[in-house]
C-alpha cells in the first residue's frame, strides 16, 4: 500500500520549509496543505492538539509535529535514500546540537532583527552575524555541513537563508561582506532541486514580510 | 580499552539529573564534576564554548551538550542494555515530542513559581498544573510513559519531581491533589535505583531555592 503523506504548512514559515527539503531528499510525494493561522482548519486542530502549529506531518492518517522531530522521522522511516543523520552516535550528536543551536539562536535572534529599531537593532544585528559566524567555523572547508553530502544541519539553516534577503533589507546590512563561506554554501544548496523547489520566492517573501510588520504595527 | 566518561554537573540542575539517570540505566561508571556556575572552570569553557553551561558529557574526551541530546547520545551508544527509546520511528517521534513538550514548558513555568509572586505566579502555576495534567494524560495507565519499563519521557520528566516540593511550598499548592497519577508514577520511578541515587532530595533544592530567592531579593 502506498503511503500517504499530508504536510500542514504555511508557506514562508522556515520550520514548514524544513519539512519540505527532508521529504524533497527522500524523492516523496506528498499533499501540501496551507494553512490560515488566523483561521486554523480542523485536521490541524486534530493533529496537533497541544500547540496547535504548524508544520504537521500526517503519515497515513498518524501526526508528527515539531520540525526537527519530522524531518528525523522521515529520515529514519525513509532511511535508504539520501541519510540526512550521520550513522556514527558523536557525529549525531554534534548535529542535533547545530540544528538545536540554529533553532535557539536564529530564530529568536532573526525576529528580534526586524523587531528593533535604532542601537537595540544594531546590538541585536552584531549578535546575529556573530551566530553565523560560528555556523560558518563549523562548516570550515567542508561543502555542506553534512560533510560531502546534504544533511541535518545543511536542512536545518537553509530555511533561514531564504528569510535573510528580508533581515539584510530590514536591517540594512550584509551577510555577504561578514560570512562569504556561508553565503557560498548557501548557493551551493540552493544548486539543489530539493532546496530551490521548497523555498519561496525572495520577493514574495519580503511582500509578506511588509504585511507581516503592519500586522506587528512596525514602521 | 575502558571507557572514560565525565560529567559535568551542577547537583540541584533536573537537566543533569537527567544524564545521571540515564547512565545509572545503562550501568555507566562515570566520574563526575560539580561545577561552581559563578565561577565555570576551562574545562566546562573548552567542552561547551557555545553555551557555557552544564550538563556536559565529556565520553574518551570528546564533548556531548545538551541534556536531551547527551541521554540520547548514551541510548545510541550503550545500545544493548535498557534502551530509552523505542526501535519504531513513530514511537520514537512521539517520544522526542513529550521530551521536547517538557523542555519548552515546565523549566519556565516552575520557575515562574518559584520567582514571581501576585499574579504572575498564579498564572505561572495554573500553566504548570495544565501541563503536568496533559503528561498525565499521555501517561494513561501505563505504568511508565516509556510502557512497561522507563524510557525517554520518563527520564526527561522524572527529575523535575524532586523540584516539587520547592514548587508547591513556595507556591502554595499541592500538585498530588492535582495530578494523583503523576505523582504515583514519579514514586514508582523512585524505587528504581537508577532514578533514586540521581535526584536529589527535595528538602535539600528547596534550600537551593531559597538561597537564590535570597539572592535575587524575592520575598
Amino acid at each position: 500500500m502506498a503511503d500517504e503523506i499530508i504536510l500542514l504548512d504555511f508557506w514562508p514559515s522556515m520550520f514548514g520549509m524544513k519539512v519540505r527539503i527532508a521529504l524533497a531528499e527522500k524523492g516523496l510525494k506528498y499533499e501540501y496543505r496551507d494553512e490560515d493561522l488566523f483561521n486554523k482548519g480542523p485536521l490541524l486542530l486534530e493533529m496537533n492538539p497541544i500547540h496547535k502549529k504548524i508544520p504537521v506531518l500526517i503519515h497515513n492518517g498518524k501526526p508528527i509535529c515539531e520540525s526537527q522531530i519530522i524531518v528525523q522521522y522521515i529520515d529514519e522511516v525513509w532511511k535508504d535514500k539520501s541519510p540526512l543523520l550521520p550513522s556514527d552516535p558523536y557525529h549525531r550528536a554534534q548535529a542535533r546540537f547545530w540544528a538545536d543551536y540554529i533553532d535557539k539562536k536564529l530564530h529568536l535572534l532573526g525576529k528580534r532583527l526586524w523587531r528593533t529599531k535604532g542601537e537595540e537593532q544594531e546590538a541585536n544585528k552584531k549578535e546575529y552575524i556573530e551566530c553565523l559566524k560560528l555556523l560558518e567555523g563549523e562548516l570550515g572547508d567542508k561543502p555542506y555541513f553534512g560533510g560531502e553530502n546534504f544533511g541535518f544541519v545543511d536542512v536545518n539553516l537553509m530555511p533561514y537563508f531564504s528569510w535573510l534577503y528580508v533581515f539584510e533589507i530590514a536591517a540594512n546590512f550584509s551577510i555577504e561582506a561578514e560570512c562569504p563561506k556561508l553565503i557560498t554554501w548557501a548557493k551551493r544548496c540552493m544548486e539543489k532541486e530539493s532546496v530551490s523547489t521548497s523555498l519561496p520566492d525572495r520577493q514574495k517573501l519580503y511582500d509578506f514580510f511588509l504585511q507581516l510588520k503592519k500586522w506587528h504595527g512596525i514602521e | 580499552m575502558a571507557d572514560e566518561i565525565i560529567l559535568l554537573d551542577f547537583w540541584p540542575s533536573m537537566f543533569g539529573m537527567r544524564v545521571r539517570v540515564a547512565l545509572a540505566e545503562k550501568g555507566l561508571k562515570y566520574e563526575y564534576r560539580q561545577e561552581d556556575l559563578r565561577n565555570k572552570s576551562p574545562l566546562l569553557l573548552e567542552m561547551n564554548p557555545v553555551h557555557k553551561k552544564i550538563p556536559v558529557l565529556i565520553h574518551n574526551g570528546k564533548p556531548i551538550c545538551e541534556s536531551l541530546i547527551i541521554v540520547q547520545y548514551i541510548d545510541e551508544v550503550w545500545k544493548d542494555k535498557s534502551p530509552l527509546l523505542p526501535s519504531d520511528p513513530y514511537q520514537r517521534a512521539q517520544a522526542r515530542f513529550w521530551a521536547d513538550y517538557v523542555d519548552k514548558k515546565l523549566y519556565e513555568l516552575g520557575g515562574k513559581i518559584w520567582s514571581t509572586k501576585g499574579e504572575e505566579q498564579e498564572t505561572g502555576k495554573k500553566e504548570f498544573i495544565e501541563c503536568l495534567k496533559l503528561l498525565e494524560g499521555e501517561l494513561g495507565e501505563k505504568p511508565y510513559f516509556g510502557g512497561e519499563k522507563i524510557g525517554f519521557v520518563d527520564v526527561a520528566l522524572v527529575t523535575f519531581s524532586c523540584w516539587f516540593y520547592a514548587y508547591e511550598t513556595f507556591g502554595n499548592f499541592s500538585i498530588e491533589a492535582e495530578c494523583p497519577k503523576l505523582i504515583a508514577w514519579t514514586k514508582r520511578c523512585m524505587e528504581k535505583e537508577s532514578v533514586s541515587s540521581s535526584l536529589e532530595d527535595p528538602h535539600k533544592v528547596h534550600g537551593f531555592i531559597m538561597g537564590m530567592r535570597k539572592r535575587f531579593g524575592i520575598e
